[in-house]
């Protein structure tokens, strides 16, 4: 394996040495390509400086005008003219709160049934089954949600859930539409769960079939192999899985926009609408006229580009501190 | 050292041991049902869109003009064909910069380099999707016009990532002796990567172009502020005019809530949803064999 490339290279070089023609071809296309490859790997990088440029540069008059009050101020009124982020950021939060509540445990399970359980021919046909969730398109889910799952939703759901936690107080009464933070917290765990099913199962069959073997040697049951070697490797890994699938909540527009019920108020129960960071930018823009309304929503989006891009390198940061470990656990078994 | 364990005991479960394993056959009952609840998830979502897209098919409605808004009859053609124009020309923009990306990081950048060319493509493909619509807005339409050409350079920003990270991994799969055969032979970079390490790779790079081209035809939020005012025929100016599309028609009627638009963004969903498993069927199919090329 450990042959020295560039050594070999001179050598081929020295001994065959093509004819002068030949050489000037091929140090143009060499360097054609070189460039080509160069500028490509720079315009990547200017894309995403450019997207945090026109976002923040779109919010600047709107930034001008409420200073950092924006981000707590929770009215959102056209004709006032008085905007404010706090309605969406609680929205943002309590939706992708459930959806990380509800995906994550059956996310993890559905990983350790496909890594750890599951026959061969089931899991070569229930895994692309399940990653094909993500499939489906937000437009196509949210439209779904809002004529399939939020009749059921306000039918069964939520007076089961109300009659039975009722003393809560985040599960107040039923509402009329079924559309609501709730039901788009549904739909954002349908969207995150493919993502940590997927990751997780994919860390899960790196964990060194040794060491399964060992704990099983010392008596440990199939639970106990999961718990202590499996996910006791891959916890970080796992930690990670989550970030990504929290990164694809927090910033889903379409179908939460179209189950959300585009509420302005701040409510104690999860059952009324309200509305999120990125479906109050969906929803409101195509309508917006003024420029401060326009510059509003942008400062919307830089407050979620913000949350999203340190969401997301959490993320990158924790998996690679974990790429690392598993490295290291690799060379040691 | 006096025997704690009687070596004549029956060599089954009792008391404790008889607990944790009451135990684990519950979890695994737990990971199954979980498992079931993502099928049955898909099914459902697969089924309400198949039942009641089905029953707005036919000729007519994949090929007619679209109607006037809250009229009946009229088809989907113009926003059939958009999408398909505003995929195509998306993937135009991001295969060769995608392919080009991956060869990069994998073939010339140092270590460093291309850790940071890797951690630029996962934050782009974390970036929310609506932030890719105001960053299009705030580039071509504001102080200028809706136009298909917007529209499609927000999708090729959801496909670039996923177009490199799929040829990355691809172009780390091309053994190394090929390469090196190649540089024995004395070609020079360039033949190597054109002649040896793409062709190689080429299966795994049109699976990840197909998949990456069904999500964007599926994406809606990059098309939001970019190409939605539209007319109700068919266009084919791409770069002056708002494209129809399938992903906005559906959002807008949904937005609409009539009955007669309800049963036309089903039709629509129908035909999406469908072309959108068939491509990552497809892809899997061609990935695997590919897969098993690469391997003998």
């Amino acid at each position: 394996m450990a042959i020295d490339v560039t050594s070999a290279r001179r050598l081929a070089t020295r001994m065959n040495a093509p004819s002068r023609g030949a050489r000037r071809v091929d140090r143009v296309g060499d360097g054609l390509l070189y460039g080509a490859c160069v500028l490509a790997a720079l315009l990547s990088v200017a894309v995403m400086v450019e997207v945090v440029y026109q976002v923040v540069s779109g919010a600047s008059l709107a930034f001008s005008h409420f200073g950092l009050g924006f981000v707590g101020h929770t009215t959102w009124n056209e004709v006032f003219n008085r905007f404010g982020a706090g309605v969406f950021l609680y929205g943002t939060a309590v939706t992708s709160a459930m959806a990380l509540l509800l995906a994550v445990p059956l996310g993890i399970a559905i990983a350790l049934y496909l890594s750890m359980i599951a026959p061969a021919p089931v899991r070569a046909i229930v895994g692309p089954i399940v990653e094909m969730l993500a499939a489906i398109p937000s437009v196509v889910l949210g439209f779904w949600g809002l004529i399939v799952l939020a009749p059921f939703v306000r039918d069964h759901l939520e007076p089961a859930l109300h009659s039975a936690l009722g003393f809560i107080p985040l599960f107040g009464a039923a509402q009329t539409t079924g559309l609501g933070l709730f039901t788009a917290g549904l739909i954002l765990s349908i969207m995150v769960l493919p993502i940590v099913a997927a990751l997780s199962r994919d860390l899960f069959l790196t964990v060194p079939q040794e060491l399964q073997d060992g704990a099983a040697a010392l008596g440990a049951t199939r639970w106990e192999v999961m718990r202590g070697v499996v996910l006791q490797s891959t916890r970080p890994g796992v930690a990670a899985a989550c970030c990504l699938g929290l990164g694809r909540a927090l910033g889903e527009a379409i179908a939460v926009a179209q189950v959300v019920g585009a509420g302005l108020e701040i409510h104690g129960s999860l059952f009324p609408t309200g509305s999120t960071l990125a479906a109050q930018i969906a929803t409101k823009f195509p309508s917006a006229i003024t420029k401060l309304d326009i510059s509003s929503l942008f400062y919307l989006g830089t407050v979620l580009l913000a949350i999203g891009l340190i969401t997301n390198l959490i993320a990158q940061w924790i998996g690679r501190r974990f790429s690392l470990q598993s490295g290291l656990l690799a060379g040691r078994a | 050292m006096t025997a704690l364990l009687d070596p004549t005991a029956p060599l089954t479960a009792t008391g404790n041991l008889r607990r944790r394993e009451a135990i684990s056959r519950l979890v695994r009952g737990c990971t199954t049902a979980a498992t079931l609840i993502a099928v049955a998830v898909l099914v459902l979502v697969v089924y309400g869109v198949f039942s009641r897209g089905v029953s707005a098919l036919s000729l007519g409605f994949l090929t007619e003009d679209l109607p006037e808004p809250g009229h009946a009859g009229g088809g989907i053609g113009p926003a059939l064909l958009g999408t398909a124009m505003l995929a195509l020309a998306a993937t135009l923009i991001a295969m060769p910069l995608g392919v080009l990306i991956a060869l990069y990081a994998s073939e010339f950048a140092g270590a460093r380099v291309a850790n940071a060319i890797r951690l630029v493509l996962d934050l782009m493909y974390g970036l929310p999707t609506i932030i890719i619509g105001l960053f299009v807005f705030g580039l071509m339409v504001n102080h200028h016009h809706q136009s298909g050409i917007a529209g499609a350079v927000g999708l090729s920003i959801v496909m670039l990532p996923l177009i490199a990270r799929s040829t990355q991994e691809v172009l780390a799969l091309v053994p190394h002796t090929l390469r090196e055969a190649s540089e024995a032979l004395g070609m020079s970079r360039w033949r190597t990567v054109g002649g040896v390490v793409l062709p190689a790779a080429s299966g795994g790079i049109v699976t990840g172009t197909i998949l990456a081209g069904a999500r964007a035809a599926g994406e809606t939020a990059p098309l939001l502020l970019a190409t939605t005012v539209f007319a109700n025929g068919y266009t084919l100016d791409f770069f002056g005019k708002a494209v129809p599309n399938i992903p906005i028609m559906i959002f807008t009627l949904s937005e609409e809530a009539s009955p007669i638009g309800f049963t036309r963004a089903w039709g629509a969903a129908f035909v999406l949803l469908v072309f959108i498993l068939l491509a990552n069927i497809g892809a899997r199919a061609l990935l695997a064999r590919s897969r098993a090329k690469m391997a003998r």
